[in-house]
């Protein structure tokens, strides 16, 4: 089934929470809305869901199937919706929380006792919870509660799945855990599965597609290495991992910084704008001698080798930090020592020229 | 109440004399200004012995107050549980202008002196009031008879189950009933499946407040009330009027029976409360138990 | 918009609000509009004799003044209490922070006819005092101790939380910065308590100014002497002047109101001082 939103603006008050968003989502898609809290996101899915209304506009549209379903209530539109914090039915035992959704039917439509009792096992074998269907929710871990609270949404059988930053409240081992299993279910299952989240290596990891959000707005649309490796604004590539900014300036179409230029040639800019250049920390490359003119100087500040790369802080002349991550071989290779002074060059970059995007 | 673990560790730096003084200062008074008065009233109604404490009973009178005082909560309560209910679901559950307005209204009869909330009523349908000459002329008597009084009852009594249940279903968000609702339940199951089973204890709490103020309520009633006796005389009426004739012993014997009925409020208050923190604090509950698989 | 809210918002907030509103018109909004029509159709001349005649005054003196001593009072021996229980573990503790609610749930006439029974003429304590010339009951003081009574847990239920709410840590911090545990208190304990108390002080005093059924049987209920504002409101309803009590009644209403609002702003003050949402 596909979902589309169609020029979707919601404000609160004065504050804005979705300015115009339009996007479509495929059959099928495991699909990330990522960006920091206060983006809009989890608005947009309340808005998918039914639980938020958008601002009233002829021209705002939430279409399942290509129907409009603006005059639809929540439970018309048989989306199975995860919160974040569970809301699982604290007085019911694990089997009446994911049996509810069958129970509450009108009575023609209701299975039988039989059905839905089979329903509940199977769903509890899918979440891997057999023999847990008589404790109750606070008997249960918080990944195991999440899990409960999805068979719950499945029970239904409904045509998207809405998940609502599920992994949020569990610690990071759990969370791996719990990511990877999503992503088998989700292929299992064959729906369609709209995540929000803040956590961008979650999103990067299981969607399909990321829709990054900022500031109530789309920034990007695409597949994750899409968005990772050609990121269309600064909040894009600034948000989706560490990144090292250089402030430097336009100069004969190409961003200058020190003395060196970086980036692909545009000549479309006039010189001595500024320009940003992005440089992630495992494309830079760090040498004991100058190699050719783009090299920059710096000092070692902080060797740290936790890790299965070293993180190298070094800074540069004009007092900037950065950060270059390199391998433990290349580290022994160079010897470095603290106070070291070396030469980095930056393999690639991405300019953005502020009101000038590249 | 307070189970606070560092609690105990800085009350225990005080000094023993500072404590011993403080603690024997709080007993002392609290017994004489309040557990006295208690004892007090079963004193004195068993003054002159168990059969003139039965005896107090037997009075026509007595049995038509004790009647009048349970149907005047009978109707109360229901009604202002019924409120109580609709309003917390309305001031809970939704964002809407005016909202600490709404709230502070329905709070108001908790500020109104009882004399001043009987008042009111017979402004509206006393003789001199807006409706009385109608109401009068229909043969409708609402004034020093049983609907005054049970409308008085109900305007002391009105904020107490909203009191209870705001607070505790702000608290406890909509996420469950949301969830709920995109299962497909309809609002009235929701309601009755989600919502209802999460605050009962909050509800009965509401309840047993309300209760206890409408069957003690005596500033309001007398305002309204004939002071017939046998009439509209509530128990807390017939007390003052057994008062006033010297009845020392019949007084405290029904005023045994509030009294009682006020312990027995005390206790269920104090196991309620137990109660109602684990419904508050349960939907704030943490994941820290370890994941087993 | 009514329309978008039943699709896009839980259900029943029409027939729930619908019903809010009604049942509190009906019950409370109405019958209070009556109560302030009734003293506005008095002309300006007539409603001001009524509220300054001597007797009046005499009771809103009363009222006011025994309200206000009993305040302090319950606010002195409430912050005791509220401490003991909160600070201290000793035998008998859980029962007291149970008792402290007792005069809410008795009845105010049995609490009146008890009082009367411990502090009258012939009361238990009352008998002993009167050769001294002490008038326990029949007298200001007798309301100040009704007073007192029905306003402790006010003091003692706003006081109790904030208590709870000093963990401590910012006393050990005085305590290792050097500070003796008497400068603690002064200048640590009580200036963070300083909202609760007067919240607590100002609730207990609202609640005492409108009292009535524990007070008219200690009172006495002379003219002049030991006559609440209450009182001189029903005597005026039996004497069929519905005006007079209305105007009277309009008075204490507006007082009452001006207080409880008194407490709105010191709340809003203690959380603007502590920076709390």
């Amino acid at each position: 089934m596909s979902i589309e939103i169609q020029n979707i603006s919601k404000s609160f008050g004065s504050f804005s929470a979705l300015k115009n968003i339009s996007i479509k989502i495929e059959n099928g898609e495991l699909i990330s809305l990522l960006g920091p809290s206060g983006s809009g996101k989890t608005t947009l899915l309340r808005v998918i869901a039914g639980m938020e209304s958008p601002d009233p506009n002829p021209d705002s549209h939430v279409l399942f199937f290509g129907e409009d379903v603006a005059n639809k209530p929540v439970g018309d539109r048989k989306v199975g919706f995860v919160f974040q914090h569970y809301a699982l039915f604290k007085h019911m035992s694990v089997f009446e929380n994911i049996a509810f959704g069958l129970r509450v039917r009108p009575r023609s439509q209701r299975p039988s006792e039989n059905a839905i009792r089979d329903k509940v096992h199977s769903l509890l074998s899918l979440i891997q919870l057999e023999g847990f269907g008589t404790r109750f929710p606070k008997q249960l871990s918080g990944g195991q509660r999440q899990r409960v609270a999805l068979a719950r949404a499945l029970a239904i059988e409904p045509q998207v799945l809405l998940l609502d930053e599920p992994f949020g409240a569990l610690d990071a081992k759990v969370r791996k855990g719990l990511r990877d299993w999503l992503r088998g279910l989700h292929n299992e299952l064959n729906t369609t599965t709209i995540l929000v989240t803040h956590d961008q290596e979650e999103a990067l990891e299981v969607s399909d597609r990321v829709v990054v959000m900022n500031q109530a707005k789309i920034e990007q649309v695409g597949a994750p290495d899409d968005v990772f490796h050609h990121p269309a604004s600064e909040f894009v590539i600034d948000f989706l991992g560490n990144v090292n900014v250089f402030h430097g300036r336009v100069n004969q179409g190409q961003a200058v910084l020190e003395n060196i230029q970086v980036g692909a040639s545009d000549i479309s800019i006039p010189a001595g704008e500024k320009a940003n250049v992005y440089v992630r920390p495992n494309d830079i490359s760090i040498d004991r001698v100058p190699t050719g003119k783009s090299s920059i100087a710096a000092k070692v500040t902080r060797i740290n080798r936790a890790g299965v790369h070293a993180k190298i802080t070094l800074m540069l002349h004009n007092q900037e930090e950065i950060r270059v991550d390199i391998t433990m071989e290349h580290l022994l290779e160079l010897n470095l020592q603290l106070e070291d002074l070396v030469f980095v060059h930056p393999n690639k970059a991405r300019v953005f020229v502020p009101d000038y995007t590249i | 109440m307070s189970t606070n673990s560092k609690g105990i560790a800085i009350g225990q730096q005080d000094p023993t004399w500072v404590r011993f003084l403080v603690i024997s200062i709080s007993i002392a008074f609290v017994a004489l200004m309040l557990v006295l008065p208690l004892g007090v009233v079963f004193w004195e109604a068993f003054r002159k012995g168990v059969s003139a404490y039965v005896a107090s009973f037997q009075d026509r009178n007595a049995v038509r107050a004790i009647y009048m005082t349970c149907l005047a909560a009978g109707i109360a309560v229901p009604l202002n549980l019924v409120f109580g209910i609709a309003a917390s679901w309305a001031i809970a559950k939704f964002n809407f202008r005016g909202k600490s307005l709404l709230i502070a209204l329905i709070d108001l009869p908790f500020a109104i002196s009882p004399v001043i909330s009987g008042l009111v009523y017979i402004l509206v349908f006393g003789m001199q009031g807006w409706l009385g000459k109608w109401l009068d002329g229909h043969g409708i008597q609402i004034i020093f008879a049983v609907p005054g009084i049970v409308l008085a009852t109900i305007f002391v009594t009105f904020p107490f189950v909203a009191r209870e249940l705001i607070p505790l279903m702000q608290e406890q968000g909509s996420e469950e009933e949301w969830a709920a609702i995109s299962l497909g339940a309809n609002g009235w199951q929701t309601f009755w499946r989600v919502t209802l089973p999460n605050i009962k204890w909050g509800v009965l709490y509401g309840v047993l407040l309300c209760n206890a103020r409408a069957m003690g309520e005596f500033g309001a009633v007398s305002v309204v009330s004939s002071n017939i006796r046998g009439g509209t005389n509530t128990l807390p009426l017939h007390i003052d009027a057994l008062y006033n004739d010297y009845n020392s012993v019949a007084a405290f014997a029904m005023a045994s029976i509030l009294a009682f009925l006020g312990v027995i409020t005390l206790i269920g208050k104090t196991l309620l409360e137990r109660k109602l923190q684990q419904e508050t604090s349960s939907s704030l509950e943490s994941t820290t138990t370890e994941e087993s698989q | 918009m009514m329309k978008k809210r039943s699709t896009a918002s839980l259900p029943g907030f029409r027939i729930t609000m619908g019903y809010t509103l009604f049942y509190l018109s009906l019950i409370v909004l109405i019958p209070l509009a009556a109560l302030f029509l009734k003293a506005a159709t008095m002309d300006g001349a007539e409603f001001y004799a009524t509220i300054t005649s001597k007797r009046v005054l005499a009771a809103y003196r009363l009222t006011f003044g025994a309200s206000f001593i009993a305040a302090c009072i319950n606010t002195v021996f409430g912050a005791v209490v509220a401490w003991s229980i909160v600070r201290y573990r000793f035998v008998g503790r859980q029962l007291l922070d149970a008792i402290i609610d007792l005069p809410f749930a008795m009845p105010t006439a049995v609490s009146g006819i008890a009082l009367m029974a411990i502090y009258g003429p012939n009361g238990l304590i009352g008998k002993h005092l009167i050769p001294y010339g002490i008038k326990t009951a029949i007298s200001p003081l007798g309301i100040v101790i009704a007073l007192t009574f029905i306003g402790l847990p006010f003091v003692v239920r706003t006081l109790q939380p904030a208590l709870e709410e000093l963990d401590g840590e910012a006393e050990q911090a005085a305590a290792s910065l050097g500070a003796s545990r008497w400068q603690t208190f002064w200048r640590i304990i009580v200036p963070s308590l300083l909202p609760s108390l007067l919240t607590g002080f100002t609730l207990a005093f609202a609640r005492a100014l409108g009292e009535y059924g524990s007070v008219v049987f200690v009172a006495g209920n002379l003219p002049m002497k030991t006559e609440i504002a209450s009182l001189l409101i029903i005597s005026k309803l039996d004497d069929a002047d519905v005006p007079g009590a209305s105007a009277i009644a309009a008075v204490m209403l507006v007082a009452t109101l001006l207080i409880l609002l008194s407490v709105q702003g010191i709340q809003w003050w203690s959380q603007r001082r502590t920076g709390r949402a």
